[in-house]
């Protein structure tokens, strides 16, 4: 019984999977838009800003990289929500409730959705970064930590997203909350080091997780040792996706009885 | 997973059903037996109960107390069974916009995990008429097309029990004629129907059996010449019977069927 109903979810939710894949083939503006922002600011921060910026390393966008990527999958996961919005207000998501499919793929269709789209985001920004002079030295695994990281940051982000999915009452409800997302970054080393902000500033800067996933990102990339910042960053992302999933599925659950 | 067996006996039954939202008491005890094969035709204003009553059933919604079956099977207890029997149309028609006719026919046909998901919906886009619109995108489709695929989605995987909850509001004169006969010829043919509606007329065309829902209570139930009974017998009077607007309209406009 439990393997065939193993069997069922994975094969509905690889339906809805390729359904929601489908949706996104036909509307490749939603994978454009996610990376026009953080591209724009790669451009604003690199050409105009950047040749005041001093971060005590040669190449700015090496340094900017990593926190433009945070800020491509905080901006796509506003996408994640609203299609998840659009089944629910249409009547699509109880239509497939009421049906004898393994209930939790239609989430799990939608998730698997926006690891997707994002990834495919996220080469979009590193390809313009790299036009932009972007370099890295790293090898296969630390480019599989950064592969890996950022789609642990990915799955937490996008279960955070499947809330206001499901209980926003309008489009701009379901798009507002990605906002403090993006712009969390700011208040972080995404930028600048975090050496030369005030005090109080300084220290959420230094105690917020988009630091340590930056930190680490970085170091990676520049082929240096990750330090304490790798595990603090991986207990960030962690602690964020097992929280975002109990409150996502509590949600779900209320939504469905 | 089992298939349901024929519904022998009553298709839905239901016993002093009672739901509420905070204070308000929106069902206070339904009692309503459904013969299978029958259409049985729910009345009642908005905000009646009847969508509530519906969605219980359905299994989209735990009733506070009370006990409801579809073919047998408890709603609270097997709800896996109970979706595996029903097929639910919603108020708005539930389709999905961004893919063609033909392609949501295929996701369903895919979730119930049909034999041949392609020549099913092959096969129901000619019987809704269907065949010309079949790869157009769902959005571009009229309200009555809407709701035709919306009802063929529904029979995908031949469920002996359909819920139809106001399947005609917001459609013209033409397509709510067209859905009348698809109703009919599915109760022909054995489905058994359960349609919500604010329409009297409706009811009167399409149910073998009506239920009145006010105030959260059944207040009649029966065939609608034993709920003409309740009224003083009729007297013969002369009335001159003008056509009404939608006689007009219907000979103007032809009606090509």
């Amino acid at each position: 019984m439990t393997s065939t109903m193993n069997a069922a979810h994975v094969s509905d939710t690889a339906t809805l999977l390729g359904r929601s894949l489908r949706h996104i083939s036909r509307s490749p503006d939603t994978i454009i838009t996610t990376a026009i922002t953080p591209v724009a600011m790669l451009l604003l921060f690199v050409y105009v800003l950047g040749g005041s910026i001093s971060v005590g390393q040669e190449n700015y966008v090496n340094y900017l990289l990593p926190g433009i990527l945070l800020i491509t999958v905080a901006s796509g996961i506003s996408y994640t929500a609203f299609r998840l919005f659009t089944d629910v207000s249409t009547g699509l998501f109880e239509r497939l409730q009421s049906m004898p499919i393994a209930r939790s793929a239609v989430l799990w269709g939608h998730v698997l959705t926006s690891i997707v789209a994002n990834a495919v985001s996220l080469v979009l920004v590193v390809l313009v970064a790299l036009l932009m002079g972007f370099r890295s030295g790293a090898g296969i695994a630390a480019w599989l930590g950064v592969v890996g990281l950022l789609a642990l940051f990915t799955l937490a982000l996008t279960w955070l997203a499947v809330i206001p999915g499901l209980t926003a009452k309008s489009v701009d409800g379901v798009s507002g909350f990605s906002y403090p997302l993006v712009f969390l970054p700011f208040i972080s080393s995404a930028f600048v080091p975090t050496d030369g902000m005030p005090g109080p500033v300084r220290w959420f800067a230094e105690h917020q997780p988009v630091t340590s996933i930056v930190n680490t990102l970085r170091h990676l990339l520049a082929e240096q040792p990750v330090g304490d910042d790798g595990w603090i960053a991986v207990a960030w992302c962690v602690g964020l996706l097992v929280v975002a999933y109990a409150l996502a599925m509590r949600t779900y659950r209320r939504r469905i009885s | 997973m089992t298939i349901s067996p024929p519904p022998v006996g009553p298709a839905i039954t239901v016993a002093g059903l009672t739901k509420s939202y905070g204070e308000h008491r929106v069902l206070d005890g339904i009692d309503l037996t459904i013969a299978a094969g029958s259409i049985h035709a729910l009345l009642g204003a908005n905000g009646a109960g009847k969508t509530t009553l519906v969605r219980i059933l359905s299994t989209l919604l735990t009733a506070d107390s009370g006990t409801a079956t579809v073919v047998g099977h408890d709603v609270a207890t097997q709800p896996h069974q109970v979706r595996a029997a029903i097929s639910l149309t919603g108020q708005f028609a539930a389709v999905d916009e961004i893919l063609t006719g033909r392609e949501n026919l295929m996701l369903i046909g895919r979730l119930r995990h049909v034999a041949d998901p392609r020549a099913i919906a092959s096969d129901l886009l000619a019987r809704f008429d269907l065949i010309d619109a079949a790869d157009r995108r769902a959005a571009t489709y009229s309200g009555g097309m809407r709701r035709r695929l919306d009802i063929a989605m529904s029979l995908i995987g031949d469920p002996p029990v359909l819920f139809l909850d106001e399947p005609t509001t917001g459609l013209d004169p033409q397509s709510r004629i067209e859905v009348w006969r698809t109703v009919g010829e599915l109760a022909a043919g054995g489905t058994t129907v359960l349609l919500t509606t604010q329409y009297l007329d409706e009811a009167e065309q399409l149910a073998d059996s009506i239920a009145i829902l006010h105030g959260g209570r059944i207040i009649a139930d029966g065939t609608v010449a034993e709920l003409r009974e309740l009224l003083p017998p009729a007297k013969v009077e002369y009335v001159q019977k003008q056509p009404t607007l939608e006689d007009v309209f219907l000979a103007l406009v032809g009606q090509q069927q």
